[in-house]
């Protein structure tokens, strides 16, 4: 059973976006880690990089596979989590405290695309 | 073995291939020959060749390789047509892969090698395509002028398909110009400079300044070198580079036509994730015994598709095998003693030519084993008198310069009977 979080919003890309104002705290999914496995590397945007909603901004790299971040929302990236780059594995111990990226939204009124909880927790058939 | 298949005929097993693309015409092949026919033949063919003293280097050399070398590349165990799709089932081939990869990793004084590139052109390309991913956001690439024509044009034929903004930097006194580098990173869109260690006129450049300018708008420096020198010169860790790239023919590989060659590239920790290629990693195996594994996979083309840091999905893996057997028989000693031995050639060579009156000198620059002249009579009689004579140099450029190398393999007998015919040419 994987966790879903009451009160964040879900991409259909399994990235969660917990919104502060018009900023988008941005990570991938409890449901999203346990399908990747042990994450090895994740290879991320700098800060002031632009990036558009459905676009990549990134790529976490497991022992064999490497799966592309997708951008649930455009803006300006404002801040990229520096714990990631030695420790990687944080992500699959708690895929909700590991965000990856903060983004400060062009366009909040995306965020209402995305899903819910409920919805998610549908979506990946728990 | 067809009725065990389970098809009537060859031509079945070939069914899936659209009948429009099989070819219908006769084969223009030549009769088929008995063992003394084809033997004659080859010989025959042998007989055209010329045995030319080679004088000329433009980024292939003449260096000796000693018997041994292709003695042990030649064994079945290695001779293999390609690399097995389970690599790690062949921990033969792994091992030597590690071993190549730590020599050049040695040579260079940089962290990390791949398991080789097809040759130094082509690594020169990849590397330059790898600047605008080291360093984000930035597009364009700085080559100098002074690297050897194959390897500007590789660059530039790489770069066209694959988008890379070029801007070629010009020479100045023979070695690439620091302040035209300075010049361009000004603009502040660079992603990066490839220059060379020893340059297409022999000079071995004073890369000083170069590495901290590069670094200092934020872009990676890229030195191309000549492995074989490497052991007396500068390392391109010493002068700040962030990947080296070269071809290894110098290091052992007879100049057969143009190849096969091998290409090295090596870079600092922190790109690896951005070097192209297959790399082997040290690892133990379930009982804890030191093993050989293909590593760091996400960034090649099987599993990142399009998104891969490049099409690369094999390496030269026989030539880096020359290679390694090479420099394990030669050492730091060996590599050290062939380049003091050609380095004495070429000046020997150098100052004799001059003495002829048949020459001017082009540029004031240290050199190794190959220099430039200004020729001072038709180059099309000299080579005639060259050529007749058993030499091949006097390799004319495109500046209008003449190119004379000397590696160890050229006796002092040999130098003194080239100077003789160029003093009645």
């Amino acid at each position: 059973m994987s966790k879903v979080i009451e009160g964040l919003r879900y991409s259909e890309d399994h990235e969660w976006v917990k919104v502060e104002g018009n900023i988008a705290t941005i990570g991938i999914t409890d449901y999203a880690q346990k399908e990747l496995g042990d994450i090895t590397y994740a290879d991320l945007p700098e800060v002031d990089d632009e990036v558009e909603a459905g676009d990549e901004f990134g790529a976490l790299e497991s022992v064999k596979a490497s799966s592309e971040l997708l951008c649930p929302v455009s803006g300006k990236v404002v801040e990229v989590n520096p714990e990631l780059e030695d420790a990687p594995e944080k992500i699959n111990e708690d895929a909700y405290e590991a965000w990856i990226i903060k983004v400060e939204m062009s366009d909040p009124a995306q965020v209402d695309a995305l899903l819910d909880a409920a919805a998610y927790k549908a979506k990946i058939g728990e | 073995m067809l009725d065990r298949v389970g098809v009537k005929s060859l031509d079945d097993l070939y069914s899936d291939v659209p009948k429009d693309v099989i070819f219908k015409g006769e084969y223009d092949l030549p009769a088929a020959m008995s063992e003394q026919e084809v033997r004659d033949f080859f010989e025959s063919l042998d007989s055209k060749d010329e045995k030319l003293k080679v004088f000329v280097g433009q980024g292939a050399y003449d260096h000796y390789t000693p018997s041994v070398v292709p003695y042990i590349t030649s064994r079945s165990e290695f001779l293999t047509a390609y690399t097995p799709y389970q690599a790690e089932i062949s921990q033969g081939t792994l091992r030597y892969i590690f071993e190549y990869q730590s020599m050049i990793c040695a040579l260079t004084g940089l962290d990390i090698s791949n398991a080789s590139m097809y040759d130094g052109p082509t690594a020169a390309a990849e590397a330059v395509k790898m600047a605008p991913t080291c360093t984000k956001r930035k597009s364009r690439v700085l080559v100098s002028s002074s690297l050897l024509p194959n390897v500007i044009k590789t660059i530039q034929t790489y770069s066209y398909y694959h988008g890379t903004e070029l801007t070629l930097i010009p020479c100045k006194d023979g070695q690439t110009c620091l302040d035209s580098v300075k010049a361009e990173l000004a603009r502040n869109d660079v992603a990066g400079l490839i220059a060379p260690s020893v340059n297409r006129y022999g000079i071995v450049e004073d890369l000083t300044g170069f590495a901290e300018a590069v670094h200092g708008e934020g872009g990676i420096f890229i030195e191309y070198c000549d492995p074989s020198a490497l052991a007396v010169l500068k390392t391109p860790a010493e002068w700040g580079a962030d990947i080296a790239v070269g071809d290894g023919q110098s290091l052992g590989i007879p100049m057969s036509f143009g190849g096969p060659y091998v290409g090295f590239m090596a870079c600092r920790n922190e790109y690896v994730r951005k070097l192209p290629g297959r790399i082997v990693g040290e690892t133990t195996d379930t009982e804890g015994r030191r093993c050989f594994c293909l590593t760091l996979q996400a960034r090649e083309q099987h599993i990142r598709r399009e998104k891969a840091t490049s099409n690369i999905c094999s390496n030269e893996s026989l030539m880096a095998l020359f290679v390694t057997v090479y420099m394990s028989l030669m050492g730091p000693k060996g590599l050290k003693e062939v380049n003091d031995r050609s380095y004495a050639a070429a000046h020997y060579l150098h100052d004799e030519l001059l003495k002829t009156g048949k020459f001017a000198e082009v540029f004031d620059k240290p050199f190794l084993k190959e220099f430039v002249l200004k020729p001072l009579m038709p180059v099309e009689r000299l080579h005639i008198k060259l050529h007749d004579g058993g030499f091949f140099a006097a390799l004319e450029t495109e500046e209008g310069y003449v190119s004379f190398c000397a590696t160890e393999r050229r006796t002092k007998a040999e130098i003194d009977a080239l100077v003789a015919l160029v003093k009645e040419a």
